[in-house]
């Protein structure tokens, strides 16, 4: 049994953001960090790698940089490490980019009683598509939105979380999970894992690697693979001084009641 | 020379700097309030390896370098000097000192102990009327049979009366001063070993700092660490490697500090615009930033000496003596920096002042390691 | 093949997913059909609900009275509860059968699970969480004149895209636009290339239209073929609970009104008001450290420097001078709006809206005003 768990390198939207004068990310200017759900996608492929001895295998698409992360996350704990990176894949949708992550799982190989787990959504994005989308391409069942989850043999018991209460739903291995982070805790690296990490085995997939996978295709992956463009970015308007509404009486509560549901605030 | 940390160093900065900011910081004002030892907090740094992390793989530990254990504690200290001392004394004063002279017989049963085990070490050296003077100490050793017979008291234990595992100089021939001292590894269950007197202090109020008395205390031979009368080789030896760990601690409390200082006169606004602005504030924080500068490179390099196997005990005292000096400095010029708000509880700036107090004094007072950076070029 | 995704001609109407959920529609579902509705009558086309479940036509109806001219209803035992393989097996039959030119999901937790695996399985474009759709230009481009920091002449000559290298007049896509990076920047896509354009739609922005009942009563209902078989469904559904709204903590919470010491002449009564105004929308209650101190709250109500630091959708500071400990724990909340009697109270200066008067007075009209707001909605 092995766990392959997705993961993603993102700019800390938490912090300053720094945009470019054409409307683009100054992503130069960023820290980076693992996507926060992704972490919590990596604890829990630990604690049942801590309950049954399975393999942990984690995986990301992203420049040459990204395989520090995959270091870090070795060092909590995770046995291999795969940089899915090739100027190829470069400007790839989420539709091109599961395509690829796709592919790369397939070439690391999902068997019987395997589990791919992927955070919720990417905090750069927030689209939440890619897990749904490697599931589609894997012909794997999905659960997403997974609060707790328990395995028995190969079935798999998750709490999937709707907005008003949850689903128990139960599902076969192999499947794709995507993971909240009401999941767990993340662990921290531990002293241990850090002087292990960079003697675990860490695989580049280029796109040498995986060009005959059948999903890997010129008009399916990188910039002409992607089924959507982007017209164009931009900032909303710079948050102003502070605006005192004049008086005190029901017209100014209705005031700023309209100008709150205008913006979508309330 | 050269200046970068290794991946692993970066790791391990970058996971305790993480650490601290969530599981520390939050709790380090209750901590300090309540002078409770925070066990919970170290029971995780013993899951996460960083007690004992300095112990070689073989005896339970991560064969941490000692630059490596000095980042951990400088991050640890940046939010809680009280965890940092903890840290600093479990792994410099009392694995230090096993792991340089234990026998193989002693390395596998109290490292794995240190590590795995979870139980937390400390240190006895001082006495009421030996501090900076050692030779004086009058806890005696008696050898009877296949055991020591151990009297007397030590004061000042940090970790007193959270600590399992001792490690306690005593004088096997008093005629012989400091030559007439041993060192022992001392569990607090053996017969005749008790805690004193629980200290209160102006600051450290996380660190559990008590009296431990030793009344007829019965030590297996087997417990005497490296061989009689060259404990205070072995105390020297340990305090040498202690200094780097303190001046670690002295580090995080002055970056602490003034990164409070730093992000309060950005908000605080006075006479029309962020006290920040005024150039009195920013000269200062350009002082403290050089002296943390300084003292990271004098720390660094003290630590990096020693894990090669070089003379370290000249660069550990002057990181020591001017890390402290810089930690009481700047912690000082914060409050003031703070005002009024900085003399009250509502910020943590008054209590890294009186934590950074104690740094000046102890494992060796600011005078000691004068004496001792004097000796080593006289 | 008879699907063919790119032959963009053959491709008419806008749909909604309507989502039921224990045989009730979601609120969402009237957001999107009458968002769809002004699409579809952009594009001049039919704008098409989409339900499934089981034994669920009779819900069909309402979604006409939201402007749907038609609902396709997929009803089988199989689609009782929502899974993800039963459905999207279900939607791409219909949609590959059916061809239309735009699919819209509410952005759900349901939603989100199944917009992206229909898109991967259909091989079309889907943009996520979208928060304004466009076809008609000159509106799009008024739009992003309101909306964006964009140079004027840049949104006047915003008519094409670059799609492989060619030029793309994209008068007739879909503008998908939507918050990235934490909402620090927005972005219009466009799936240019393949049909259906997919997006999901965050729930609770788009404007509801009027129910009309003769428009329900006009609504055709169509049952498409489809097959759904155990196979497809691939997970079990073991029960569905619905969960009372748990309490949710200050950290968490996305609207927090606080109150202060300005709640002393009747402290009671402030704390109730606050209330009042939280339940309104959804969040919870804090306090300064006044509050406190004195015993008023318990000490998890907190909010500052000793307290919790917060960063809410909304924060609301009731009789707050706005102390630096205060600020400290509150003012990267994304819209603080303060109550308070003195209008040099340092709150104001961090405030995004700022009312100057008695707190008493004021947020009973301000609860009432947003309930007001709310439901017109």
């Amino acid at each position: 049994m092995k766990i392959i768990v997705s993961v993603k390198q993102v700019p800390d939207t938490s912090g300053k953001v720094a945009v470019n004068p054409d409307g683009t990310l100054d992503r130069a200017s960023m820290q980076t960090i693992t996507n926060p759900d992704d972490l919590n996608a990596v604890e829990a492929a630990l604690k049942l790698k801590d309950e049954t001895g399975c393999k942990v295998v984690v995986v990301t698409m992203g420049p040459p940089p990204a395989a520090g992360m995959l270091r870090e996350i070795m060092a909590r704990g995770a046995d291999e490490g795969v940089l899915v990176s090739a100027r190829e894949f470069g400007g790839s949708d989420t539709y091109a980019t599961s395509q690829i992550l796709a592919a790369a799982i397939s070439r690391i190989g999902v068997e019987k009683d395997d589990i791919v787990m992927c955070g919720r959504q990417a905090i750069d994005g927030d689209t939440a598509q890619v897990g749904p989308q490697i599931a589609e391409k894997l012909h794997l069942p999905q659960v997403t939105y997974a609060a707790d989850i328990q395995k028995t043999g190969d079935t798999i018991t998750v709490k999937r979380m709707l907005e008003d209460g949850y689903m128990t739903i139960k599902v076969k291995t192999p499947c794709l999970l995507t993971c909240i982070k009401e999941l767990n805790t993340p662990r921290y690296m531990s002293v241990g894992g850090i002087f292990e990490a960079y003697g675990k085995p860490l695989a580049t997939f280029d796109y040498e690697t995986l060009k005959n996978d059948p999903l890997i295709d010129p008009t399916t992956i990188g910039l002409k693979g992607s089924p959507t463009n982007i017209l164009t970015s931009f900032t909303p308007p710079q948050k102003g001084a502070g605006m005192m509404l004049e008086g005190a009486d029901k017209a100014s509560c209705e005031k700023l009641a309209g100008i709150l549901t205008a913006k979508h605030i309330i | 020379m050269d200046f970068e940390l290794t991946q692993e160093q970066e790791l391990i900065r970058k996971t305790m700097s993480e650490f601290t900011e969530h599981e520390i910081k939050p709790i380090a004002a209750e901590t300090d309030r309540t002078c409770a030892y925070p066990k919970g907090t170290i029971d995780q740094l013993f899951r996460y390896g960083i007690m004992g992390m300095s112990v070689p793989k073989e005896y339970g530990g991560s064969g941490a370098d000692d630059l490596s254990a000095a980042l951990a504690i400088e991050e640890i200290s940046k939010a809680c000097a009280s965890t940092g001392d903890i840290v600093a004394t479990h792994n410099g004063l009392c694995c230090g000192p096993i792991i340089q002279n234990g026998t193989e017989e002693q390395k596998q049963k109290y490292l794995r102990m240190l590590t795995e085990g979870g139980k937390l070490g400390a240190f006895c050296l001082t006495e009421p009327d030996a501090g900076s003077d050692a030779s004086k100490g009058t806890t005696v050793a008696k050898l009877e049979g296949d055991h020591y017979v151990l009297n007397g008291s030590k004061i000042f234990i940090t970790n007193g009366y959270a600590a399992e595992v001792f490690v306690v100089f005593a004088m096997t021939d008093p005629s012989k001063g400091t030559k007439g001292i041993s060192a022992f590894i001392v569990e607090n269950t053996f017969p005749g070993f008790s805690v004193g007197k629980h200290e209160e202090k102006m600051g450290l109020h996380g660190s559990p700092t008590a009296e431990i008395v030793f009344t007829d205390c019965i030590v297996p031979k087997e417990n005497l660490l490296g061989k009689e009368g060259k404990g205070f080789k072995i105390a020297m030896q340990t305090l040498d490697g202690g200094r780097i760990g303190i001046a670690a601690q002295s580090l995080g409390l002055a970056e602490g500090a003034m990164e409070e200082a730093v992000n309060y006169t950005k908000s605080r606004v006075q006479f029309g615009r962020p006290i920040s602005k005024f150039q009195n504030t920013q000269f200062l924080f350009a002082d403290m930033a050089v002296s943390i500068e300084a003292g990271k490179l004098l720390t660094y390099q003290a630590a990096m000496r020693k894990t090669k196997g070089q003379s370290f005990t000249k660069e550990a005292a002057m990181a020591k003596l001017f890390c402290s000096e810089a930690a009481m400095h700047i912690t000082t010029k914060s409050v003031q920096m703070f005002g009024g708000y900085g003399y009250t509880k509502d910020f943590p700036i008054e209590r890294m002042m009186r934590d950074a107090k104690i740094t000046e004094i102890y494992e060796g007072t600011s005078e000691i390691q004068r004496v001792v950076i004097s000796n080593q070029i006289l | 093949m008879s699907f063919n995704n790119t032959d963009i001609a053959a491709f008419k109407d806008v749909w909604v997913f309507c989502e039921q959920r224990q045989g009730k529609l979601m609120p969402t579902d009237f957001e999107l059909i009458s968002e769809g509705r002004k699409l579809a009558d952009e594009l001049g086309v039919d704008l098409c609900g989409l339900l499934l479940g089981d034994k669920v036509e009779g819900l069909a109806k309402e979604l006409g009275g939201y402007g749907a001219d038609k609902v396709y209803v997929c009803d089988s035992p199989m689609l009782k509860n929502y899974t993800t393989g039963g459905y999207t097996t279900a939607i791409c039959q219909v949609i590959e059968e059916l061809k239309p030119e735009v699919m819209l999901f509410g952005a759900t937790n349901i939603g989100r699970d199944l917009g992206p695996r229909c898109a991967a399985r259909l091989h079309t474009g889907l943009c996520a969480d979208c928060t304004h759709l466009d076809v008609d230009m000159p509106i799009y481009k008024d739009f992003l004149r309101e909306a964006s920091t964009l140079a004027p002449e840049k949104i006047d000559g915003l008519n094409t895209a670059v799609v492989l290298g060619e030029k793309h007049d994209v008068s007739r896509d879909l503008k998908m636009t939507r918050p990235a990076f934490g909402g620090h920047l927005m972005a219009s896509i466009i799936c240019p290339r393949f049909r259906p354009a997919m997006a999901t739609v965050r729930p609770g922005v788009m404007k509801k239209n009027p129910f009309d009942q003769a428009k329900a009563d006009a609504c055709e209902i169509v049952k498409p073929a489809f097959t759904v078989t155990e196979d497809d469904v691939q997970t079990e559904v073991v029960e569905v609970v619905k969960a009372a709204k748990k309490l949710v903590d200050l950290i968490g919470a996305d609207f927090i009104v606080s109150v202060g010491r300005g709640i002393s002449k009747d402290v009671a009564g402030g704390i109730k008001l606050a209330e009042e105004l939280a339940a309104e929308l959804g969040g919870v209650v804090g306090g300064s450290r006044a509050t406190i101190d004195s015993g008023w709250l318990s000490a998890d109500h907190q909010v500052g420097q000793t307290g919790k630091t917060v960063h809410p959708k909304v924060y609301v500071a009731l009789g707050i001078s706005g102390a630096i400990q205060h600020k400290a724990g509150m003012q990267d909340s994304e819209c603080i709006i303060a109550v308070n009697k003195n209008d040099t109270a340092p709150i104001f200066e961090i405030a995004d809206y700022g009312i100057c008067g008695d707190l008493f007075k004021v947020t009973p009209m301000l609860t009432e005003a947003i309930r007001a707001a709310k439901a017109s909605k």
